[in-house]
């Protein structure tokens, strides 16, 4: 006997917990299409299919691409919210494709996606990420330390300077964030919510020895000041980071010159 | 078409090409072309930890360190190079956590560590805790940390550069790498990369079974490039099935939730793995766990209404510890199956996981084109590899490790190679074969459609070469394989565009997931003999005497142009362990 296969589906029996049958439904998919090599124009098409409301958007993405129309383009990987390639605005909110249940997003209504804002849009739902990339370059993404002897065994830090930083370390540079922004929308020059992150991860890491030079980045006219305070950031991180506060910390550290 | 011409060329931007493109940079010219943006790798998605005998938190030391290694491998581990992975992890952690690689620390403020299956003290006496993790999501921060470093050293990435053909020119009748052929993405345009030194590190082949943790971009473009190329794949029928992945969906949940104190229970709430792993239990050796939880499915003990998963118990441990130590995982299980695994137990089943076959190499990441003979100019490092430090069955956090120590060994040697070697001279008309295969899937009216076939294969690898197989399993993979390789001569594209064309790299990938598969299917029907993760039912035990030897599998083609595989066998190195029987 072979292993065992095991995606029979609508198995008899009583449910577990979270997993009541679920016959699929049909639903509507409207997709913002756009591809120079065809039009200069985009256009929204729509795509019925039947699907299970517990699979992931970018389940249905793939049925789509799959069984309809291979010209279907968008970026993806882990499908589980790891990588970041797969940030898209899903009924006008940025997430991420294999993060978001088709039973969360009112599947009653033709369910909207579109490329991330603020970025050029390259074919579909791809999008340029070159200026996204730059900016967090901009800030030196990296540990600089001035010792000039290396200690032969690890830095040490206590677990309290540890857990400072934690939460900024979650970021996967899946630009959710920064193409939620109406300021980043408005002038791209903005660094942008997911570089003052990583830049937030660094300043605040306690063997860190640049936070000066990367505040004083940050204190550039297209810095930190540009932010609004519009939480868009905070509501679309697929990481649960606290953008907007990390950037109010990396404010309250240019103001006091204390990290 | 364009030329580009570098004295190191990397294939890859997880954790082993960028490991090893930090080290070439500083020492050579180098390009590095990857499939994703760097950050997309699925090095990202590995969790629980990498493993290193630092002693933080208690006792511990390599050379137990290399036993674990040796013997979770089941003894097909080449003893050298486990030597060396178990001796440099403790360099290669320190150097990561000087990178800057924000490792969880104990109260004194060193790098914390904790317990993993088939880590032991003292030659199996007791689990000891030899993971340096990073909460469970080691692998983001190594990801991270080596991206930071490569913007630091100014590496130079081509994104979205996907390579398709490996260059092999011979010198006086020896075979040498003389560069690669790579589709851009965004413009289809072809490019050859003429280069001293060629670094595959390009990841796994996952992608041909369905139940999997891995990516959908881990398709083995790699192995299947320097396959093409009449190189040996080395012991390909051993692959990985971790024991705890999503039950229907695959995605991992890391062996670290066990070794934080979670426990795997049947319908009955039985604690199996006392009875199959005294010792260890729980975390003994993941082909060990994986046929167990399946023993238990198929006695009838399996959980949910058609008894085809088992349950991962966290209930008992202290939500703070669930938050503190294992925050994506629970998130996981809540996001995917909505389920609170403070309170509920999580329903899973073994995902294929890991390859521990591929490309081999020497322990310098040179990679071989026979039992001995060296490719000059070529190398690879991390899962694409073989070289062998995994032997039958890897051990969790040795991945994690062996990108880091092969990474930068192959960086460094490559380098060093390509500042003393010149360029060998590009074979006539380079990119031809990669104009004619993307030209003939761009133009081809046929009528098979590349979801069709890779679904059949995802579900006959699953069904006849996972846990458990037989002559007879074996044999239906290999005939619906040979089957799938013929229609997928006559598949097509919807998308006949140049710019992202997607739809055309799913066809291609589909092309080496079919290629590997059979090199898989081919070498596990002629190992008549169960190892690490290859169980054969109907020959139950260990063979030394017969198997206790690498599989080396080449591409034959014809004067007619049939292919076929042609398998041979490698000695394994052996320094100071002789096999013992497996208990944990």
């Amino acid at each position: 006997m072979a292993t065992p296969t095991l995606d029979k589906a609508d198995a008899a029996g009583a449910p577990e917990p979270g997993f009541a049958d679920s016959p699929y439904i049909t639903v509507t998919f409207r997709i913002r299409r756009f591809n120079p090599e065809v039009s200069a124009e985009s256009v929204w098409e729509d795509f019925q299919l039947q699907i299970d409301p517990k699979e992931r958007v970018l389940d249905a993405l793939h049925k789509i691409k799959w069984d309809q129309d291979g010209t279907l383009t968008f970026r993806r990987s882990c499908a589980h919210g790891i990588c970041g390639s797969d940030a898209m605005r899903i009924n006008g909110k940025n997430r991420l494709a294999c993060k978001t249940l088709i039973k969360d997003l009112n599947p009653a209504k033709p369910i909207t996606v579109e490329a991330i804002k603020g970025l050029t849009v390259m074919k579909d739902l791809v999008v340029d990420m070159d200026p996204f990339f730059q900016a967090y370059r901009d800030v030196m993404p990296f540990l600089i330390t001035k010792d000039t002897n290396e200690p032969t065994r690890e830095r040490l830090q206590s677990a309290e300077d540890r857990e400072r930083f934690d939460d900024t370390t979650k970021c996967i540079l899946c630009a959710a964030c920064t193409s939620s922004c109406p300021v980043f929308w408005n002038d791209g020059q903005y660094f942008g919510p997911a570089a003052i992150v990583n830049a937030h991860r660094f300043i605040f890491d306690s063997r860190d020895e640049a936070g000066e030079q990367r505040l004083e980045i940050l204190n550039d006219k297209d810095g930190v000041w540009r932010c609004r305070t519009t939480f868009n950031c905070t509501d679309a991180c697929p990481r649960g980071i606290e953008v907007t506060k990390a950037i109010q910390e990396v404010k309250r550290a240019l103001i006091t010159r204390r990290i | 078409m364009k030329i580009h011409k570098y004295d190191t060329v990397i294939v890859g931007a997880g954790g082993a090409g960028m490991r090893a493109a930090i080290e070439a940079t500083k020492r050579s010219r180098t390009a590095v072309l990857t499939k994703l943006y760097p950050t997309r790798s699925h090095t990202g998605a590995a969790q629980g930890g990498m493993a290193a005998a630092l002693a933080n938190v208690e006792e511990d030391n390599w050379e137990w360190h290399t036993f674990d290694t040796v013997k979770g491998g089941d003894y097909l581990v080449d003893q050298d190079a486990a030597e060396i992975l178990a001796k440099e992890a403790i360099d290669s952690v320190l150097d990561l956590e000087k990178m800057g690689l924000p490792f969880n620390r104990t109260p004194d403020g060193t790098i914390d560590q904790r317990r993993f299956g088939g880590h032991s003290r003292n030659h199996g006496e007791a689990p000891v805790r030899r993971s340096c993790y990073a909460a469970d999501r080691t692998g983001h921060m190594i990801l991270q940390t080596l991206y930071q470093n490569c913007v630091k050293e100014g590496v130079e990435f081509f994104n979205e550069f996907y390579v398709l053909d490996q260059l092999i020119t011979e010198v006086d009748g020896v075979k040498h790498s003389a560069g690669v052929v790579a589709y851009e993405l965004a413009t289809g345009e072809i490019h050859v990369f003429q280069a001293k030194a060629v670094i595959y590190a390009s990841g796994g082949t996952g992608k041909f079974f369905k139940v999997t943790s891995n990516a959908h971009t881990l398709t083995g473009d790699g192995q299947a490039a320097v396959y093409r190329r009449g190189l040996p794949l080395e012991d390909m029928e051993f692959f990985q099935f971790h024991p705890t992945g999503i039950w229907r969906m695959g995605i991992l949940l890391t062996e670290g939730a066990r070794g934080e104190g979670g426990i795997l229970r049947n319908k009955d709430g039985e604690r199996f793995m006392e009875k199959y792993a005294p010792v260890m239990k729980d975390l003994a050796s993941r082909d060990v766990v994986s046929r167990s939880i399946y023993t238990e499915i198929r006695e009838g003990r399996g959980c949910g209404p058609e008894g085809d998963h088992v349950y991962l118990d966290l209930t008992h441990l202290p939500p703070e510890q669930l938050d503190a130590k294992l925050p994506d995982i629970t998130e996981f299980a809540r996001t995917y199956l909505g389920i609170e695994p403070y309170t509920d137990p999580i329903p899973i089943q073994p995902t294929a996981h890991y390859a521990m076959g591929g490309i081999p190499t020497n322990v310098e990441g040179e990679v071989l084109s026979d039992n001995t003979t060296v490719v000059p100019g070529l190398y690879a490092a991390g899962e694409v590899a073989c070289v062998s430090v995994h032997g039958a069955n890897r051990l969790g956090t040795n991945s994690l490790l062996d990108i880091n120590v092969f990474g930068r060994r192959a960086g460094i040697a490559a380098a060093e190679y390509s500042a003393k070697a010149g360029y060998v001279e590009l074979p006539e008309n380079p990119a031809e074969q990669v104009v004619n295969q993307v030209e003939r899937l761009r133009n081809s009216t046929g009528t098979e459609r590349v979801a069709a076939i890779r679904l059949e294969l995802q579900e006959c690898m699953d069904a006849n070469v996972m846990v458990f197989r037989t002559e007879q399993t074996i044999k239906t993979a290999v005939e619906k394989i040979a089957e799938l390789r013929e229609r997928y001569k006559n598949v097509s594209v919807q998308d006949k565009g140049k710019r992202f064309n997607t739809d055309l790299l799913e066809a291609i990938e589909l092309g080496n997931l079919l290629d590997l598969a059979e090199v898989m299917a081919v070498s596990a029907l002629a190992r008549k003999e169960s190892r690490g993760g290859h169980y054969r039912e109907d020959y139950p035990n260990r063979d030394d005497v017969n198997f206790m030897r690498h599989t080396m599998a080449y591409r034959e083609v014809g004067e007619d142009g049939t292919e076929s595989i042609r398998l041979d066998y490698k000695p394994v190195v052996q320094t100071r362990y002789q096999p013992m029987e497996r208990k944990y």
